[in-house]
């Protein structure tokens, strides 16, 4: 059962990024959209988002109960050291979630429609930033649970070259794969061709920022280059990416838009692969050079037998539907 | 502010503000799907329009739940470490099903959202129920973990050390029962009495009168019925806690003396130095029938219980005594209403029942909120009852203080906006779906 629990938890944080990251990349995307084709790139991401938008965001609880109830260390060890990204990371989330909403049903459509904009744009940047910062922090080896400063203890464990590199890494992709998932979701030339722009925009954006990462981590001596190159999962992960990159960019120029985002939903699944793979099951790395593994803080063996029944349960119910739902509001384009 | 006043200000704030939208959410599927049926079955446009105004409230004050909700899942380890770490495997059972719950409740609400004239009508009205269902279970849910909080099952604590956990056992603890009834009850009588409310005040106004006075007898059935039943179910948990909890049964009647027979206190004022009440109407001999069914019962005092183990007596008793005046004031309320319904006099000429209804949309919400003040406040000091203390729990960070003025900011705002949406909803209710009266 354990396994069941773990290939949930990564399954859930998985589809987080891609589903939860192109939904804040849509808003990234609005931040770099000049004013006079916002109203139009808004109203394709709703019809876009709207229907899923609520189901995207259910991963993110789904991760965090699978840590509370199933390795509360790992949870609570976040929870205590890194409070103040966490805390900024829901401020941008309750932001985002309700400008959003507002601003499709304010019944009357007024100044206050500014107003719900810029909050939904620079609270989806803020909230994919501190995504990644949170992700970077967990593995960088910063976290010092034997600090005795609120500096150490509090601050230095997140704010540091290679997790904020992470961050903005995290927002290009996210901006990356919403152009692309954008793209196929208009009919007219001359949008598609701005959503092209974007996706090669955050696409340069994202090479820039992954090799920031790299030297950060360089600098940190955050041992990434081995992580990455010296394992074979690692290294083909990284040469699947490539890849599927050059495939993306070749079938865009061609105008296959449909593949596109299983192409560059692959292609950022290999690269989460390539960085997390080769210190699984540790979760978290502390300062001290401890880590907090997933097999070894797992919690009693009836919580995670009844986890992994919940789940399993869970799944055959919400899967279909799930798949149904992506499936039925997918159709009006054709 | 001292941390662990902040910490538990905003982790009360945070709850106080999202069951208000999670009980929405539970409770305004159901009514849209009465009106959505009536539509299906009488072509009746106006159901239509009702059902779709209802949902677009429901759409904000969803998204305003989840939101809030997803915070809440954070906090309980941003603020409560210590009691996450022990008490996340014993109690996450019920949470890890609500994960389900919710799910399949989001995905229901994509259907039935975006599904007008895509879906098959029946199809479509089937999940709009989803969606209630799906609530409803995640509240009891919710409900049955909180309940866990006052009535610890499923482990052995032995030497500081929590053994033998087992989360079914733990889901299914002494008060789960007793406290989901009771909240779920709730939760269709405070929407109810605030959704009756609002369709009240645009009939008095003479505003859309046959599109508001199906929306009202809608929400007023349910809200009536809501509140017969809430004083019987009040009183299986009283009696539940009496057992339970005997410290917070003499808080919720300011009880500082074992009295055999004991009498119920309405009112009061009390001191929390000297122990005493003053001014308080006594009914002797009811507060032992109402904790124990026997009018000669001993009821346990504060007295027996160690000193540093005393919730906060005066909070607590006030908040009971607003609960059940509130839960009275609705009973009448009801009743009333359905000696008119009996009668078959036309709602439109009783203005004065009308009237009452209007005062009574915040009260449903008052008593909620006050209920649960009881609860959480009486099960003080204890978060995990006789098992760990609050103030073992609290994180060790400093500066939580901050984090309070920022989220109560952050509420304060939200609830400003999502009024002033909803008055504007309102507002717009003529210009959207008046086109059957305007001829
Ligand atoms: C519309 C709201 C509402 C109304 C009218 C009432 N209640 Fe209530 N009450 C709640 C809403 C509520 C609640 C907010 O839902 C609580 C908090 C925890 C719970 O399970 O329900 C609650 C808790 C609660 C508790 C504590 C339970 C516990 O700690 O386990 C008791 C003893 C009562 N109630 C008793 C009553 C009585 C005797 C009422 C008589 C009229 C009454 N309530 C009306
Ligand atoms: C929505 C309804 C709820 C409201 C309005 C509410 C209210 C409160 C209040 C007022 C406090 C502060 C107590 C004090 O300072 O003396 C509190 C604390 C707390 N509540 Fe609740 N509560 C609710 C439901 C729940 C549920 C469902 C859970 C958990 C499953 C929960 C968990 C906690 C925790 C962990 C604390 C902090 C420890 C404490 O002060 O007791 N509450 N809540
Ligand atoms: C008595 C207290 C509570 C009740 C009755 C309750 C009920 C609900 C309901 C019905 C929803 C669905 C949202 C909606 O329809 O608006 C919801 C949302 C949510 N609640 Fe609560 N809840 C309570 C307390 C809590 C607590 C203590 C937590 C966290 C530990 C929590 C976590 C969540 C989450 C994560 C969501 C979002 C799910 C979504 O996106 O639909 N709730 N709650």
């Amino acid at each position: 059962m354990e396994q069941v629990v773990i290939t949930f938890l990564c399954m859930a944080i998985l589809l987080y990024f891609l589903l939860g990251g192109a939904d804040f990349g849509a808003g990234i995307i609005e931040l770099f959209t000049s004013t006079k084709n916002r109203s139009k790139t808004r109203k394709t991401m709703y019809q876009a988002i709207g229907p899923v938008w609520e189901a995207n965001h259910m991963w993110l609880i789904i991760a965090i109960v699978i840590l509370f109830v199933g390795f509360p260390h790992i949870y609570t060890t976040m929870s205590v050291y890194l409070h103040i990204p966490l805390a900024i990371m829901l401020i941008g989330i309750i932001a985002r979630g309700t400008a959003f909403v507002f601003r499709h049903y304010d019944a009357v459509k007024d100044d206050m429609q500014w107003f719900y904009n810029r909050i939904f744009r620079y609270s989806s940047f803020v909230t994919a930033l501190f995504l990644g910062i949170i992700a970077g922090s967990l593995i960088s080896g910063h976290i010092d649970t034997q600090a005795n400063d609120f500096y150490t203890a509090y601050i230095s464990g997140w704010l540091n070259w290679f997790s904020v590199a992470v961050g903005m890494f995290t927002v290009s992709l996210c901006g990356f794969l919403a152009a692309i998932y954008l793209i196929g979701e208009t009919k007219e030339a001359h949008d598609k061709r701005r959503f092209i722009k974007k996706a090669e925009f955050m696409n340069v954006a994202a090479v820039v920022f992954g090799a920031m990462v790299f030297i950060a981590a360089q600098r940190d001596k955050i041992p990434l280059t081995d992580w990455v190159f010296k394992s074979n999962v690692g290294l083909s992960a990284i040469i699947l990416a490539s890849l599927s990159l050059v495939l993306l960019w070749y079938l865009l120029i061609k105008g296959k838009t449909k593949v596109l985002r299983i192409l560059a939903g692959f292609q950022v699944t290999m690269i989460l692969l390539a960085i997390s793979y080769a210190h699984f099951p540790n979760f978290i790395r502390l300062k001290n050079g401890d880590a907090i593994s997933l097999l070894e803080t797992a919690g009693p063996e009836k919580t995670i037998y009844s986890l992994g029944l919940a789940l399993l349960l869970g799944s055959v119910l919400i899967l279909p539907f799930l798949g149904y739902l992506f499936y039925k509001f997918q159709k009006k384009e054709e | 502010m001292d941390d662990f006043i902040a910490a538990r200000s905003q982790m009360a704030l945070s709850l106080g503000f999202h069951i208000i939208f999670s009980c929405i959410g539970m409770v305004m599927p159901f009514f849209m799907a009465v009106s959505h049926y009536k539509w299906l079955k009488t072509n009746d446009e106006v159901y239509k329009n009702l059902t779709k105004a209802w949902s677009k409230g429901v759409a904000i004050f969803f998204a305003t739940g989840a939101v809030s909700g997803t915070m809440l899942s954070f906090e309980l380890g941003l603020l409560w470490p210590k009691f996450m770490d022990h008490a996340g495997p014993i109690f996450g059972m019920p949470f890890s099903l609500e994960g389900t719950a919710f799910f399949i409740e989001a995905i229901a609400l994509g259907f039935f959202l975006y599904g007008w004239n895509k879906l098959n009508k029946w199809f479509h009205w089937f999940t709009g129920m989803v969606v209630g269902v799906s609530g409803l279970a995640s509240g009891i849910l919710v409900v049955a973990a909180n309940a866990w909080m006052n009535s610890p099952a499923g482990f052995d604590f032995i030497n500081g050390k929590y053994l033998n956990i087992d989360p079914i056992q733990a889901m299914f603890n002494k008060a789960w029962f007793s406290q989901a009834l009771h909240m779920c009850l709730a939760a269709f009588t405070a929407t109810g009495f605030a959704v009756a409310g609002v369709h009240a005040l645009m009939i008095l106004r003479n505003r859309n009168a046959a599109f508001h006075l199906k929306a009202f007898k809608i929400a007023a059935i349910f809200a009536c019925i809501g509140a017969l039943l809430q004083p019987l179910s009040g009183d299986i948990s009283a009696k539940d806690v009496a057992k339970r909890q005997p410290a917070k049964l003499a808080a919720m009647e300011a009880l500082y003396k074992t009295e055999k027979p004991a009498p119920l206190l309405i009112g009061g004022i009390v001191n929390e130095k000297d122990k005493t009440v003053k001014g308080a109407i006594e009914i002797p001999g009811a507060l032992s029938f109402l904790a124990h069914g026997d009018f000669k019962a001993e009821v346990k005092g504060l007295d027996q219980i160690p000193e540093n183990e005393h919730p906060p007596v005066a909070i607590t008793h006030y908040a009971f005594q607003i609960m059940v005046g509130i839960g009275t004031l609705l009973l009448l309320v009801s009743l009333t209403y359905f000696f008119i319904l009996f009668k078959k006099k036309p709602l439109t000429e009783k203005r004065w029942l009308l009237k009452l209804f209007v005062v009574a949309i915040p009260l449903g919400y008052i008593a909620l909120e006050a209920g649960w003040v009881v609860t959480e406040v009486g099960r003080q000091p204890w978060i995990i009852y006789g098992i760990m203390r609050t103030k073992d729990a609290v994180t060790p960070m400093p500066g939580i203080a901050y984090s309070f003025y920022i989220f109560s900011a952050i509420y304060v705002s939200l609830s400003i906006i999502v009024t002033f949406l909803l008055y504007r909803q309102i507002k717009m209710v003529p210009v959207l779906y008046n086109k059957p009266e305007r001829k």
